[in-house]
């Protein structure tokens, strides 16, 4: 269609007087600086214009308008591209693509964008660019092309398939053809045939493109819709399932991190520590920092701001741990409930003091681009923080391991917590094996809270939301008892996440708690209690 | 710390001014303000700025010269996020400290717990947050929005200008997002709209395992109709939401989301980038382009000495009933409760998106709605307003239960909720 009007439009430029080019650029110039005066519901039309055009430079002006760096010059109306330049605003002419020299924000009105002016553009852009010769930027097309169907591109998608070679772009444009064919007057083979293939290749983005044609549908094609609907739906069951699956390890990983330091705090140990949120909300904040320096000093460094944020973690909570453990806890082996009372005590002057320090609020910590976004593998949406978060506390998990099973530190810490007084006679310096234990686990929670800074606000509450959870994670799966904790975090994570949509977020966790209470009842040490003689001791 | 010493301080003046000296101090007396907002706990995220604001409001107005000739004075009490702690709170600023208002809370639990407080000393409570309605009482002021100055609005924009057909009401599980989401359903049914295009979905409170009811939303989302979330999420909840909305590619253009627990200091603690064109309803936002506004932005950054430092609705709120209250004690030449409570009504003062806000005899104010949508700055751009005030309706046209019901707290009628039905004062909420 926009072919035609282009071809209209450029024979009326070769009537006139003025050299062609110099005649469009000012035409386009012209469309350009309406959309300063353009209200935002007349925005569509605007935009439509200069999508027709079909000259380059809208690709460049209508991406600026998206994303809100078009601004009109207050004195003459004048609209320009612009970049951030300090407190000032570069310009940079629309047409020409060259600078335009700076001037500070208050001289510059913004043009508005809401939603529906996004979506304009974003279907416009997908027009304009599926010819485009970088083939990433015609599959954002063909994407978006498909996500807003519009009719009227049919002839546009028509001509871009036959020229399109690359075959995920292909099978995403015959999508995009198949939904709009639906909505055309086209026969009803040629919608049969598009039923056809949209219930092939479809996933959940095809669902609304059917259900919407379902209305308007004549007969004979209307069972074709229901059946490859349902056919659809079907296949989404089984990914559901798959999906939950992941959902509850994922839930499963965040508690395995929360609850790994308290296994070696609470469940090696034996302290009932209700220090230990904090010792993650620290980690947390470890990372704040980190990120401040490293986003005002060495911005480069910036992806691997999580990389260096770990070790430091690791140290400073680790070493809140042993003052904690040499001036407090020490004082008070053999008495839980005492330690319970202090160590509650210190998480509030933790949580207070952060909250002096930092202030009430949430911290900024920023997603580095490869914990961003997710990708579809199959009918499953799998994001990328969830991901390497299970790898995380997957690996967290096996280095501890190692450490406690292969090294000699692992051993001294297994002597003193199984037969203190044995180990003691035994030449081990138990109360340095204490501290360091001590120190071990706040360490670990520390890194936990790395992650945690991830997927959670960083705030002085950060680590309220998660002492309950690990204390369940660390009873369930067996005090004292390092694959329990794995265990028992992954299946509270899988049943809380299959329970969640029949019963909702609310009433899914009340059914775990219970469900949880009337396991300890059955067995009162969780699902993997120690054996012989050193539990009863 | 500080805030304790200066507690004990303000409970030793008070003792020392009520028992040996009494009435010797009269004359260079200061009027007492009552801040009551919890520094610590869980609320402390929001509260504590709504306490910075009030100080600086108070220090600005003493720059000017005080009210009715004296200085004013804070009274700062932290009531550290515990319910029953701001009943005791708030007795001990109307009684130990003699406040002549106060100006707090947050949740509207926390308001629940106070009411009878201030009912049985007759004193006076600005409350300056959005909440559910169904309430007016004769001694608190509610200068925040009521549902159909925030909730209806949004969700009249997204029909209009988004075409949404289909509605996800998400909320955390407590009394503000039932009853917002009680009154919205009545109101989408009223409207047209299916029962089974409706999803209504709570989740506890500090909830950050989002990925089963984000995925839900997407699967809800396409069934071919328009669809958008109209969001009642509270404080450190929405942080995890938004992430995972990002990660999970949940666009504004696809399905935006309309928040009213969201401003712009919650959204200091999020990379917004990708959440741009999700949507938040507020009678106030930071950008709004208003000579008062841009002086009061300044102070404020000023006053904190934090240039970084953002504003908010909540603080527009108290911005407006401080202002209502000088205006209301000059007008009555007393701070004394009666004469206060009276002369409130019908005070008309500027509010900070550059018009004039009035108190109602239903003690709510009117004020414009806003629609904003985020932008990568993390402010919010004003994308639609309503072309004039709306006035707070505290009791919703929409619930069979209170849609009888009016309040008019002048005499003769002196009634927090008279039933137009029956002719009588009393019903529900007496």
């Amino acid at each position: 269609m926009y072919r035609i009007i282009q071809t209209v439009l450029a024979m009326l430029f070769l009537f006139a007087a003025m050299p062609q080019g110099l005649r469009a650029a000012e035409g386009l110039r012209n469309l350009v600086n309406a959309l300063g005066e353009a209200k935002l519901s007349a925005m569509d039309e605007h935009i439509a214009a200069l999508a027709k055009t079909g000259e380059p430079e809208v690709v460049a002006i209508l991406d600026a308008l998206g994303a809100g760096n078009l601004y009109a010059r207050k004195t003459d109306g004048q609209v320009f591209l612009t970049k951030e330049s300090g407190s000032n605003l570069a310009l940079i002419d629309p047409i020409s693509g060259e600078s335009a020299g700076e001037t500070p924000k208050a001289a510059m009105s913004k043009i508005k964008v809401n939603n529906s002016v996004r979506r304009a553009v974003r279907a416009a852009l997908g027009g304009l660019t599926l010819l485009s010769p970088d083939r990433a930027q015609r599959l954002k097309a063909a994407q978006s092309v498909l996500q807003t169907p519009d009719v009227d591109a049919l002839d546009a998608v028509e001509n871009a398939l036959v020229a399109e070679k690359d075959e995920a772009v292909r099978t995403v444009l015959e999508q995009a053809r198949a939904a709009m064919l639906l909505a055309s007057d086209r026969p009803i083979e040629e919608k049969k045939e598009a039923v056809r293939l949209l219930r092939e290749n479809g996933g959940r983005e095809a669902l609304p493109v059917l259900s919407a044609a379902l209305g308007s549908a004549e007969n004979g094609l209307e069972q074709d819709i229901e059946a490859a609907i349902a056919s659809i739906e079907q296949a989404q069951e089984f990914w559901n399932a798959g999906q939950n699956v992941w959902y509850g390890l994922s839930l499963g990983s965040v508690l395995l991190l929360a609850a790994i330091g308290l296994a070696i705090t609470f469940g090696v140990m034996g302290i009932i520590n209700m220090a230990h949120g904090e010792m993650v909300m620290l980690g947390a904040y470890t990372t704040f920092l980190v990120q401040d320096v490293v986003r005002t000093s060495f911005p480069h460094l910036f992806e691997w701001s999580l990389a260096i944020a770990l070790p430091l973690a690791f140290l400073f909570t680790g070493t809140v741990g042993l003052v904690l453990e040499r001036g407090v806890i020490r004082f008070l082996y053999g008495r839980p409930l005492e330690t319970l009372l202090a160590t509650w005590g210190i998480s509030l002057i933790l949580q207070q003091s952060v909250r002096t320090i930092f202030g009430p609020t949430n911290r900024e910590v920023g997603n580095p681009f490869w914990m961003s976004g997710a990708f579809e593998p199959g009918g499953l949406t799998i994001t990328w923080n969830r991901l390497w978060i299970i790898v995380f506390a997957l690996a967290v998990f096996a280095a501890l391991l190692f450490l406690l099973k292969k090294t000699p530190m692992g051993l001294q810490m297994r002597a003193v917590t199984q037969n203190r007084r044995m180990a003691s006679s035994m030449g081990i310096r138990t109360p340095l094996v204490d501290a360091l234990t001590f120190a071990l686990g706040s360490g670990i929670a520390g890194i936990a809270g790395v992650a945690l800074s991830q997927i959670d606000n960083v705030s002085p509450n950060l680590g309220q939301g998660y002492i309950i959870d690990s204390f369940m994670v660390v009873v369930f799966g067996g005090v004292g008892n390092l694959w329990g904790t794995l265990v028992g975090a992954f299946s509270l994570g899988i049943l809380n996440k299959f329970l969640e949509p029949y019963a909702g977020a609310v009433l899914g966790k009340i059914l775990v708690l219970v469900l949880i209470i009337l396991f300890i009842q059955k067995r009162p040490r969780g699902l993997f209690a120690l054996k012989g003689r050193a539990v009863e001791a | 710390m500080t805030i304790r010493a200066r507690v004990t301080g303000a409970f030793l003046a008070a003792v020392l001014s009520t028992t040996a000296f009494n009435g010797a101090f009269a004359a260079e007396d200061t009027i007492k303000v009552g801040i009551l907002h919890s520094l610590s706990g869980t609320m402390a995220i929001s509260e504590t700025t709504l306490k910075d604001a009030m100080l600086m409001l108070i220090e600005e107005q003493n720059k000017k010269g005080g009210v009715l000739g004296k200085k004013l004075e804070a009274v700062v009490v932290d009531p550290a996020s515990d319910w029953p702690l701001f009943a005791e709170k708030a007795r001990e600023l109307v009684s130990v400290n003699k406040v002549s208002a106060v100006f707090g809370c947050w949740t509207s639990v926390s308001r629940k717990s106070v009411l009878p407080v201030f009912e049985e000393l007759n004193s006076i409570l600005f409350y300056p947050v959005q909440y559910e309605g169904e309430e007016s009482q004769r001694n608190v002021f509610y200068t925040g929005a009521a549902p159909n100055q925030q909730a209806i609005p949004a969700v009249d924009y997204l029909m209009e200008n988004e075409e949404v057909e289909r509605w996800v009401l998400a909320g955390t599980d407590y009394v503000y997002p039932r009853t917002t989401n009680k009154i919205l359903e009545a109101y989408l049914i009223s409207k047209g709209v299916k029962p089974e295009d409706i999803m209504i979905n709570y989740t506890p409170f500090g909830h950050s395992d989002w990925q089963t009811i984000v995925s839900d939303i997407k699967k809800f989302g396409s069934a071919g109709k328009k669809t958008a979330v109209v969001s009642t999420i509270n404080g450190d909840a929405n942080v995890p939401f938004y992430k995972e909305l990002a990660n999970q590619g949940v666009k504004a253009e696809d399905i935006p989301v309309v928040a009213f627990s969201v401003g712009e200091e919650e959204l200091a603690g999020l990379d917004t980038g990708p959440l741009v064109g999700h949507l938040a309803a507020w009678n106030y936002f930071q950008s709004v382009d208003s000579p008062a506004n841009a002086a009061f932005i300044e102070t404020w950054k000023a006053y904190t000495k934090n240039d970084k430092r953002v504003t908010n609705d909540p603080m527009e709120a108290h911005y407006i009933g401080f202002n209502m209250w000088l205006k209301a004690v000059e007008k009555a030449g007393t701070t004394d409760t009666d004469a206060v409570l009276d002369a409130m009504i019908g005070v008309s003062v500027p509010n900070l998106s550059g018009g004039y806000s009035t108190m109602m005899p239903n003690h709510h104010i009117t004020k414009p709605v806003l629609i904003g949508e985020i932008q990568s700055d993390g402010q919010f751009e004003t994308v639609w307003e309503t072309p004039g005030l709306v006035l707070g309706d505290e009791w919703s046209d929409y619930l069979p239960d209170s849609k009888d019901l009016i309040s008019d707290w002048r005499a003769p009628m002196s009634c927090g909720n008279f039933n137009v039905a029956t002719g009588k004062c009393g019903g529900k909420g007496s």
